[in-house]
């Protein structure tokens, strides 16, 4: 069978509008109005925008500061972190959310973000190993991990060190067992495991005592 | 993994209707937490055109709990809040358990209950592209293979075994799930009818449709003198699969058993009631003793394969604690 030339029922995109009804109808702002409203409702009703698979647009909030990136729907928020925003800190271990080593808060809470897909995190508040100094001021647990020599080849140290704030934010009376539990997920193949466990108790001590960062 | 097209819906409604299209044979699939597929597609097992991302649908995460209707789950409520939530904690003991002892921390806070129902099996041939491709028959390369973590009951068609955890508590609490299709029509299905043996070359390992959404999860109110407890066992104690993991639910009169439900997950391709164990239990007290017993009831008929007897042994021990600990909780 010829492929069909038949375009005499094209469906019409907008309502169709004649110069007649253009001059004689409403003013051009009312018409305007008009067809803004229908549009409105046709995304409301009918099918939604679609992203993808090429790169779309996407806002997020990045150790406090929001940043409007590029990106296509497939991309992990650790890919767009170490990639295209320069958190470089943040490790990529398995990519299956099984080493932690890409551990980030995602307002606040730790997220696996080689699992995270990138568009999950808009509008939300992503803080990195990067954010989590103030100023020249290491965290209380960054700075416990350099007392405590909680760290060998450092590659786990990063989602380590956010889980374990992560913990000593929520909870300044942290236990050995809640600190085991928070970084449960980690694996360091130094083992270091004994060092992260007394630099976590230890910055929650001091956590307690001081205002906060001391 | 293939790039894909990404659309948030707005409400189940709509979610059902772009559900129902797929392109040049790659599905749509619908995303929640994301966890089991993006390990799926960056494993190359699925290839999505289009990924429906539910997490902007009001209404779906809530927890609710009413003595007379019982708990009430929206499908987007994650592990994470399960295992803190105290209505969860102080009803459904086994169930916030079986959330807390799911998966890393980091997965628990984006996981769902509703994504982790409809998990596909962990089982490394599945989660091997080659094996998709290879074609030929699944079993015998399992039963040949190594199956130290597979089936030790019902291996006879499938030996791979469903990953989530949750499920074999709800199935003790005689949980269900609400599944809503096109035009809004929904449909109850008790947690013990939803899951299907696994299969490599089906979809899905549930009796969900294409067009069909898990909505809610639902346990009916507890008996008094309800007790439950959960474990699960595995190679260590920090984050890994189950060998095998153990719910009971026990409706106690003084320390008479009045009713029993014990099941038993990652060891059946679905999750499995020790239902002649459970026959055991009732009218008796628990004590050393008759937990020894239920626990041989339990493991009675296994089938194991090549490199899994080793589960037999551990699966027995497990139901014997857990009934123990169900009693005194």
């Amino acid at each position: 069978m010829a492929p069909s030339d038949d375009d005499s029922d094209p469906k019409p995109l907008l309502p169709k509008l004649s110069r007649r009804a253009f001059f004689t109808g409403a003013g051009a702002s009312a018409l305007g109005a008009t067809l803004v409203q229908t549009a409105a409702e046709a995304a409301s009703t009918a099918a939604p925008a679609v992203h993808g698979p090429g790169p779309s647009t996407l806002t997020l909030t990045l150790n406090g500061r929001p940043v409007t990136v590029q990106a296509d729907p497939g991309t992990t928020l650790a890919e767009l972190l170490r990639n295209q925003l320069g958190m470089t800190g943040t490790k990529i271990g398995c990519d299956r959310g099984a080493c932690s080593a890409c551990t980030v808060w995602l307002d606040g809470e730790v997220a696996a973000s080689c699992m995270t897909l990138a568009f999950d995190a808009r509008g939300r508040k992503v803080t990195t190993i990067e954010g989590l100094a103030k100023g020249d001021e290491l965290h209380p647990v960054q700075r416990a991990f350099v007392e405590h020599d909680a760290m060998q080849c450092g590659f786990c140290t990063p989602g380590m060190v956010m889980s374990c704030a992560a913990l000593v934010e929520r909870n300044p009376k942290c236990t050995l067992d809640d600190v085991k539990q928070a970084v449960s997920g980690h694996l360091c193949r130094c083992g270091t495991y004994p060092n992260v466990f007394k630099a976590t108790l230890a910055a929650a001590r001091s956590n307690g005592k001081g205002k906060g960062r001391s | 993994m293939q790039s894909f097209e990404w659309v948030d819906a707005e409400s189940v409604e709509q979610a059902v209707t772009l559900l129902g299209e797929s392109k040049d044979g790659r599905p749509v699939v619908a995303k929640a937490g994301g966890m089991d597929l993006l390990d799926l597609m960056k494993g190359g097992v699925l290839s999505p055109h289009r990924v429906v991302n539910l997490k902007g649908i009001k209404g779906l995460d809530g927890v609710r709990f009413d003595a007379r209707q019982g708990l009430e789950l929206g499908a987007l409520v994650t592990l994470s809040r399960i295992s803190r939530e105290p209505e969860v904690r102080n009803r459904f003991v086994a169930l916030s358990e079986a959330a807390e002892h799911a998966a890393t921390p980091q997965v628990r806070n984006a996981a769902t209950i509703g994504g982790n129902l409809l998990q596909r099996p962990r089982c490394w041939y599945f989660r091997n592209e080659h094996f998709h491709q290879a074609g030929g028959d699944d079993l015998a390369r399992v039963r040949d293979g190594q199956n130290q973590y597979h089936a030790i009951f019902d291996n006879q068609r499938t030996a791979m075994v469903h990953a989530s955890t949750p499920a074999t508590a709800l199935l003790a609490y005689g949980a269900s799930v609400e599944l809503v299709g096109p035009g809004g029509k929904t449909r109850t299905v008790p947690v013990s009818e939803l899951l299907l043996p696994p299969d490599m070359k089906r979809p899905r390992d549930t009796v969900l449709a294409p067009n069909e959404l898990l909505t809610r999860v639902r346990i009916p109110a507890p008996a008094a003198g309800t007790r439950a407890a959960y474990h699960k066992q595995g190679e260590r104690e920090s984050y890994d699969w189950p060998l095998c993991d153990v719910a009971v639910v026990l409706q106690l009169d003084g320390r008479v058993v009045r009713q029993a439900a014990i099941a038993m997950g990652w060891v059946a391709p679905t999750p499995r009631r020790a239902t002649e164990a459970e026959k055991l239990l009732v009218g008796r007290p628990v004590d050393e003793e008759l937990a020894r017993q239920v626990a041989k009831a339990a493991v009675a008929g296994a089938t194991p394969l090549s490199k899994n007897a080793y589960k037999v042994s551990i699966l027995e021990t497990v139901v014997r604690r857990t009934v123990l600990a169900a009693a005194k909780a």
